[in-house]
């Protein structure tokens, strides 16, 4: 699987992370999905997913280990009840860590 | 946490014949068993609701939980060892390929008790050792030279009654300068082994209570003399030359009967048990390279690569059994267990018996079920958010088998040691493959399914709408043939009949030639060549070789199947490009959002009127859906004169506007470039495909996975149902086109 080594720039990207809060899944512009790839091609480890814990209807942030039979782990009590909502939550965790800055966007 | 698990001996049958359940439950208690008919398993609100039909029968009732395992990780066991007991001096031998040296305790050859005979072995350090047991302790010997993963090794050891010296050798094939990987150890010892009763283990050690230890890698010509060798001996063991010393007491050839799971002996019959199909048709330690097919010498492909999450027969006792009554029904049923609310649902299918068929039949393509069966795509490999372009969604069967790997991959995942899985078996529970479950792979939001699941949208529609149909597996159609099919009017596919063996390949093509009508309601279909074992019931084997959207490449030289011996891989490199049957090949992947279709001016022909009746000439088809929200998604096919697409062929629909999550697949491209994904490249469609057969047959193609799940929305009043139901009543008239 690919991997991306795109370093983020918050200046210039953040007019793509402002087309991600609008739209988190569809069609994106060259620029979002070029930051989407390095957002979404992270290692196993340490890795966000989401645990449906009601089916369609909500679900609970966590990360996988990357460690082969090693349970996955609960972030917090952190939940959701729409997919949306889980996705801009993560680009922000994930933003964050990049840039080390809290993405200025309500 | 999953809490029930279980599986059935059989997955179809017909009156009169049985079928074995076996239940595995955590808890202590009682559970209650019901066999229903499976209509819809999406539970999804927006969808048509999960839909059972409770079947009255003698098999349904409450049963004792009772707590059973899986044991995974194969070996061989050579259970009468008696030529060996009275060894007193002894050499064994192998050539090895570790691939998880560092991993801990292996065995390799092992004819040991508790504290007598013998276990050559990777040790804890990762180096070769051999252990000796006296009858009262057990003494090591080791190389203390580590083993390097995935470099063959000619390795073993021998002992001297004469003068009590106890020798090791791990000897590099391929010897590499600095690397300090080639050991030749001798001591004398103040013991000599005692006479060990157990059986003979390859590839693991005998433990008090199981077999375990379980080594990764191959093991080729494992070997016992009955006198030490000497150093020029092994050099010609190790050259493929003759010895002088004599011929081994045992001598096992894995190049022998490779589809088998028995592992010949040469010398005297000490054959051997092949257990949970670690497998076979491998390269082996002398393999030049010069021939690909192993059929044209099988000595080449001498080696075992055992797997310690190799699994085959969980081999559960029955728990309870139903004899399909002569009234059932042909149909998807499952045996649906409940227990202090924990549900398992073990799916079957009854075939209807001769001379009372429907008119349709509906083709469960179970065996892509098997390849996706118990896969870790949302936990392991893959990274397939990136894939996806959406996060990861993980259910309660992906939370359970990332920690319960004793329950074994799919075709999409790797064993412990980074090799890809290429066997897949049925006897055991498939948590994954069930109604009610979501796929890691079924689109952003909606119903998420994937497989059998996905599957039960077609059957709910064909329940909705009113057609009699029977539900067939085309694992019933790989042992019986075209003969399975010749009665029905229409076949209609599953969402996905991705995996498709020989046997069922030649059989939809009979069917096809002699006047049959197939509706192909999916995508990625007919796109892998795989082989049921001929023997060994309920598992196939996949070898994912040269090209095609592979979570694992075969190695080189390990394209030929081990079961049948023919060459695997994808169908359009046997020259059977999924084109030339049903007129559609795979052509791109994602799996964000689905799209629609829109209509070809091909559409307008007075040929294909019919499958347009009541349907605008601009009318978008399919923008809407449960999988993805369009009728057009996840894996998708187009039409191909180049690759076999029929002259006569009418694309009638192709969809367009997909997502850059959607990619080409690899053979759809020779070199890498630019203006491969959904927003660019023009072969990122489905095409909807029509074409006349020989003898009044026909096809029907819609090139798209996604396109089961539009059929009920509107309540059934849509155009995806409308298009369905128009080809399948023309194609029930019995009439020329």
């Amino acid at each position: 699987m690919t991997r991306s080594i795109y370093k983020v720039d918050p200046e210039q990207d953040f007019a793509f992370a402002v087309e991600f809060m609008e739209k988190p899944v569809g069609h994106h512009s060259a620029g979002l999905q070029r930051l989407l790839n390095l957002f979404r091609g992270e290692p196993l480890e340490g890795k966000y997913v989401l645990v449906c814990v009601k089916p369609h209807r909500e679900w609970r942030l966590a990360r996988l280990t990357g460690v082969r039979g090693k349970p996955v782990e609960l972030v917090g009590d952190i939940r959701f009840t729409d997919l949306e909502t889980a996705e801009r939550a993560v680009f922000r965790l994930r933003w964050k860590e990049h840039t080390g800055q809290d993405l200025a966007i309500q | 946490m999953l809490k029930i698990t279980g599986y059935s001996d059989r997955l179809y049958a017909r009156a009169g014949e049985t079928i074995d359940f076996k239940i595995n439950c955590d808890d202590p208690g009682e559970y209650e068993a019901e066999i229903v008919r499976i209509v819809c398993g999406d539970d999804n609100p927006e969808g048509p609701g999960v839909k059972e039909i409770p079947f009255a029968c003698a098999a349904n009732g409450r049963y004792p939980a009772r707590r059973q395992e899986i044991r995974a990780g194969s070996y061989v066991a050579v259970d009468d060892p008696a030529p060996l007991a009275a060894l007193k001096s002894f050499t064994v031998e192998a050539f090895i390929w570790p691939t998880t040296p560092a991993k801990g305790v292996q065995g390799v050859i092992a004819h040991r008790d508790a504290d007598a005979g013998f276990a050559l072995m990777v040790d804890a350090s990762g180096c070769l050792a051999i252990e000796v047991g006296d009858g009262t302790s057990v003494k090591t010997l080791s190389s203390d030279a580590p083993l390097l993963a995935r470099r063959w090794y000619h390795v073993g050891a021998s002992f001297d009654a004469s003068d009590n010296s106890l020798r090791l050798f791990q000897l590099p094939l391929a010897p590499v300068p600095r690397v300090a990987d080639e050991a030749r150890m001798k001591v004398t010892a103040s013991f000599k082994p005692a006479e060990a009763a157990s059986p003979v283990y390859i590839a693991a050690l005998p433990e008090l209570r199981a077999v375990s230890a379980f080594y990764n890698g191959k093991i080729d010509s494992p070997r016992i003399f009955g006198s030490p060798l000497d150093d020029a001996s092994l050099a010609s063991l190790a050259a493929d030359a003759p010895i002088a010393t004599g011929d081994p007491i045992a001598a096992w050839d894995f190049s022998a009967d490779m589809h088998s799971q028995r592992a010949v002996e040469r010398s005297d019959g000490l054959h051997g048990r092949v257990v949970n199909f670690p497998a076979r048709a491998m390269a082996g330690w002398n393999w030049t390279g010069e021939i690909m097919d192993w059929k044209q010498d099988p000595s080449q492909w001498g080696a075992i690569h055992f797997h310690d999450d190799d699994i085959y027969d969980a081999g559960w006792e029955t728990d309870f059994s139903l004899v399909i009554p002569d009234d059932m029904p042909s149909a998807l049923y499952a045996a649906r267990i409940r227990m202090d609310g924990a549900e398992e649902y073990v799916p079957f299918t009854v075939t209807p018996a001769p001379g009372k068929e429907s008119r349709i039949a509906f083709l469960l393509p179970y065996a892509t079920y098997m390849a996706y069966a118990n896969d870790h795509l949302g936990t392991d490999g893959g990274n397939g958010e990136l894939l996806n372009n959406i996060l990861n969604v993980l259910n309660p069967p992906d939370l359970f088998l990332n920690e319960h790997w004793e329950y074994g991959g799919s075709l999409y995942d790797n064993h412990s040691d980074g090799s890809g899985i290429c066997y897949s078996s049925r006897l055991r529970p498939i948590v994954n493959q069930r109604p009610k479950t979501q796929g890691v792979l079924g689109g952003y939001g909606g119903s998420k399914l994937w497989g059998l699941n996905a599957d039960t949208h077609i059957i709910d529609w064909l329940h909705a709408m009113g057609h009699a149909f029977d539900v067939i597996t085309d694992e019933e159609l790989n042992d019986r043939g075209v003969a399975l099919l010749e009665p029905y009017a229409v076949v209609i596919t599953g969402s996905h009949p991705e995996y498709v063996s020989t046997e069922m390949w030649e059989a939809t093509r009979s069917y096809l030639d002699g006047g049959g009508r197939l509706m192909y309601l999916g995508g990625d279909g007919f796109y892998w060549r795989v082989a049921y074992h001929r023997e060994c019931p309920g598992i196939l084997e996949l070898r994912r070789a040269e090209t095609g959207v592979r979570a694992w490449s075969a190695e080189a030289g390990e394209y030929y199947q081990s079961f049948d011996g023919r060459y695997g891989g994808l169908w359009l490199r046997q020259g059977r490009a999924p084109q030339g049957l049903v007129g559609v090949g795979f052509a791109a992947q994602g799996f964000d959002l689905s799209s629609y279709y829109r209509r070809t001016p091909d559409s307008l022909k007075a040929e294909v009127q019919f499958i347009f009746e009541g349907i605008g000439e601009d009318e978008l088809i399919g923008d809407f859906g449960l999988i993805g929200g369009g009728a057009a998604g996840l894996e998708v096919d187009r039409a191909a004169p180049e690759l076999g697409t029929p002259p006569n062929a009418y694309v009638v629909a192709s969809s367009e506007a997909h997502t850059n999550a959607y990619y080409i697949v690899p053979e759809e491209f020779l070199e890498t470039g630019p203006a491969l994904g959904g927003d660019e490249n023009p072969s990122v469609r489905a095409d909807m495909t029509f074409f006349e057969t020989p003898n009044e047959g026909a096809v029907f193609s819609v090139g798209s996975m996604a396109w089961a799940g539009s059929l009920s929305h509107a309540g059934y009043d849509n155009n995806v149902s409308r298009i369905t139901d128009n080809v399948l009543r023309r194609f029930l008239d019995p009439t020329a086109f």
